[in-house]
């Protein structure tokens, strides 16, 4: 009995820590922002403004929502559940420690790029189904920059798959044991990380809801919940990026025993999720064309090299 | 396994059909992105997870994309279901029904008289042989491939460089 249940409550498990991440992260964001700008931030609310988030959802859910008439119904409903659905089936590969996983999959690594190129559908089919400019604008855009930033995430997690020899997350773990990837493999980091910044369009590269020309893109005609969909989806794909980068780069959850692994692997996501927001405090906005010339001339070769030399190096050592 | 083929089996026909009713082209493509998750299903049934893998990636996630971008950029509107609603009638279905008439038995003789059946077993075929079996024997098609990529790219930058001389005079 026990044994047919467990699976089921370590996925319960991972999805209630994930969802809950993710609205904490709206507190948490907002809190950082406004340190980094020499400000409180919400500080009313509850302990540390704390409640903000259940005050936040109260209002969310309480709000009228509404689909405009001229939107293409169906699509505009599907929209937001389309990325909070993908993103949540790439947590399902992550192995958070030696024995907290959900599928044990071969090629793990490639599901996470296949759920991730699902997620463009959403930003893409909301911005076409709310019938407006602004937002087909955004949704124009979103398909462009996350089709060229895909080519090149792809290719950077390439070298890790070389040296590990798997595309199983967590044997790419285990061969960490001796040395963290970030270290040979630096290049495909640091291409990642912006390719990652890239796929959960986040500011510096949040070029699909650019507010200051756009309205707000692709979600203009969004209300209530829906539009809450969205923002659950984007903090979600800001911790599955900090869960990828941690899980290829960084060790998953390797790391001195005094702590136990799942905490090591829950420390090293926090930095790089606190480091996501800190881009968003400092970067300002590239214009679109910087954008797609920067991810075609510079990542893509920077990529490429990356990916010749490893596997130049890889076949001189043995 | 036996059953998740069949059941993704039925869902690739069902969205297949639904592709070529609707009217809505993003409707048609939103069906065609179901129908290849489904046959990614199929693949990873029949144990190739690899490929099921590539058909999400590159077709579902890319190539699609590509379509549904087209489509946002020509505005199609109620004019173009219109127009959409005149060429499909039922007479036009008669010619590729039995182009593919000819194609569905022609398949039925290759498995029931040629090959014989042979059950798949479903051992799953790693990502290292399906790269070795494309490396190795069939590497003159993947060459060849890529030389026709590669013209493709060629095609596409001289369409969309811009003529310095043009530009100057604008």
């Amino acid at each position: 009995m026990i044994q047919s249940i467990h699976p089921l409550i370590i996925t319960i498990g991972i999805l209630f820590v994930v969802v809950n991440t993710a609205a904490l992260l709206i507190w948490l964001e907002r809190r950082l922002l406004a340190l980094w700008q020499d400000r409180y931030g919400p500080n009313r609310v509850g302990p540390f403004g704390l409640l903000q988030v259940l005050a936040d959802m109260i209002k969310i859910f309480t709000k009228e929502d509404w689909v405009p008439p001229f939107a293409d119904k169906p699509v505009f409903i599907l929209a937001p559940a389309v990325i909070v659905v993908a993103v949540l089936m790439s947590f399902a590969v992550i192995p958070f420690s030696p024995d907290i996983w959900v599928v044990d999959l071969n090629i793990g690594l490639l599901f996470f790029l296949a759920m991730s190129s699902m997620g463009v559908y959403s930003v893409v089919l909301a911005g076409w189904a709310s019938n407006n400019k602004y937002s087909l604008l955004g949704g124009m855009r979103a398909a462009a920059q996350m089709l060229s930033y895909e080519v090149f995430m792809g290719l950077s997690l390439m070298g890790v798959v070389m040296m590990a020899g798997s595309f199983n997350l967590r044997e790419i773990v285990e061969t960490q044991k001796g040395m963290w990837f970030f270290i040979p493999q630096i290049f495909g980091l640091v291409v990642f990380m912006v390719a990652g910044i890239a796929e959960t369009h986040r500011l510096p590269f949040d070029l699909p809801e650019a507010e200051s020309e756009l309205v707000a893109g692709y979600h203009s005609e969004y209300s209530g919940m829906k539009f809450g969909m969205f923002f659950v989806g984007e903090y979600l794909g800001v911790t599955l990026i900090s869960a990828f980068i941690t899980t290829l780069f960084f060790g998953g959850w390797l790391g001195p025993s005094f702590l136990p692994p799942i905490v090591w692997f829950i420390l090293k996501t926090f930095v790089f999720i606190c480091f996501f927001i800190l881009l968003r405090a400092s970067l300002p906005r590239p214009r679109y064309d910087q954008l797609m010339a920067y991810g075609w001339k510079v990542m893509l070769p920077l990529a490429l090299a990356n990916l010749i030399v490893t596997g130049g190096i890889i076949l001189a050592i043995g | 396994m036996t059953v998740v083929f069949w059941i993704s089996a039925a869902v690739t026909v069902i969205s297949t059909v639904m592709v070529i009713t609707r009217r809505n082209v993003v409707h048609a493509l939103l069906y065609l992105i179901v129908s290849l998750l489904a046959m990614a299903v199929i693949f990873f049934s029949l144990g190739a997870p690899f490929v099921a893998a590539l058909e999400v990636i590159v077709y579902a996630g890319a190539i699609m994309v590509l379509f549904i971008f087209v489509v946002m950029m020509l505005n199609l509107g109620a004019r173009a279901s219109q127009q959409e609603r005149q060429w499909l009638k039922p007479r036009m279905m008669i010619g590729p029904a039995i182009l593919a008439a000819i194609l569905m038995i022609e398949l039925g003789y290759a498995i029931f008289a040629g090959g014989g059946i042979e059950i798949i077993t479903g051992e799953p075929v790693g990502a290292k042989q399906v790269g070795m079996s494309l490396f190795e024997t069939y590497l003159l098609g993947v060459e060849l491939a890529s030389i026709l990529l590669l013209a493709g790219l060629v095609g596409a930058y001289h369409l969309g460089r811009r003529d310095r001389s043009e530009e100057e005079e604008s």
